[in-house]
């Protein structure tokens, strides 16, 4: 059995549909981090194959942009989560809401 | 039919991991199980041909990013059970559904639409890693130089952000300054 496009393009979307339920359902935020991660690797495999597929290289170079910029988000990310955890010793997110919205 | 018993393995064995690590009560065997789940992912990239971008999935993801991830949860208390939200579980599953649905569409609309013509074509005779060279020192050199600006900026905020105070080294002071500081932070944490 030949493996398509499409397969490729179904697992990503069951890859992302996982990580979206994660991103819903997480309170802690460092979990919520890794669900981003699910999230962004999942789209990098469609990119990936669609470069393949088609014999273009401006998918895998997509790829690589987004893997830079998941690199940043999480360095920024924990950083920030350093100094959340600091002052007041945890990292679930309903603690987060002294603006009220 | 190799490649269907790898690409079904892997993808068999990446989204066993991912749900592991969506559903685990367990902050450690969360992180452990993404490490393996991108570890599988490269495996994709193998299969796919793009050697270079399945090395940098290694590298940049199970080396700095989990990495950077293990050591950040040092700071963490990760011992204890991790809560979750309670909700409509239908609701959350739907929605995620529809909105990788959604995704996908926005992915194939272009394809099914029109011919979609190849702008950067593969290069006769080169490997994958030339190729990756070629097209992004070209017409990626722009958009590669603001990655390459984005990454020190990015590791600016995490030593400004996570560095405060390590001037301080609590190994070479005595207990009765380590005292004090403690204190001061209470006062700043109550206030």
């Amino acid at each position: 059995m030949e493996i398509g496009l499409n397969h490729y393009l179904v697992l990503s979307t069951i890859l992302f549909t996982i990580g979206l339920a994660g991103v819903m359902r997480r309170k802690n935020l460092l979990l919520l981090f890794f669900s981003t991660e699910i999230l962004l690797n999942s789209v990098n495999i469609a990119f990936a194959a669609i470069s393949h597929y088609y014999g273009d290289l401006t998918g895998q170079m997509f790829a690589f942009f987004v893997i830079a910029i998941a690199a940043s988000e999480v360095a920024v990310g924990l950083g920030l989560l350093i100094v959340w955890f600091k002052r007041h010793g945890n990292i679930d997110l309903e603690t987060m809401s002294s603006m009220r919205g | 039919m190799f490649e269907a018993i790898a690409f079904y393995l892997f993808a068999f064995l990446t989204i066993v991991m991912f749900y592991i690590t969506v559903t685990t009560s367990q902050a450690l065997y969360a992180l452990t199980a993404l490490a393996a789940g991108m570890i599988f992912i490269s495996a994709f990239f193998f299969i796919l041909g793009a050697d270079f971008l399945g090395a940098v999935q290694i590298i940049v993801y199970t080396g700095a990013v989990m990495a950077i991830y293990a050591f950040g949860m040092m700071f963490f208390d990760t011992t204890r059970d991790v809560k979750e939200k309670k909700g409509n579980k239908l609701i959350v599953v739907g929605l995620s559904t529809v909105a990788a649905i959604l995704v996908v569409l926005i992915f194939s609309a272009p394809m099914i639409s029109t011919n979609m013509i190849a702008f950067y074509p593969s290069i006769e005779g080169a490997g994958n890693t030339q190729e990756v060279g070629m097209v992004l020192f070209t017409k990626y050199l722009i958009p590669f130089e603001v990655a390459a600006v984005m990454l020190l900026v990015a590791m600016v905020a995490g030593i400004v952000l996570a560095g405060k105070k390590m001037d301080l080294s609590i190994t070479l002071m005595s207990g009765a300054e380590i005292e004090d500081i403690k204190k001061d932070q209470d006062k700043k944490v109550l206030s």
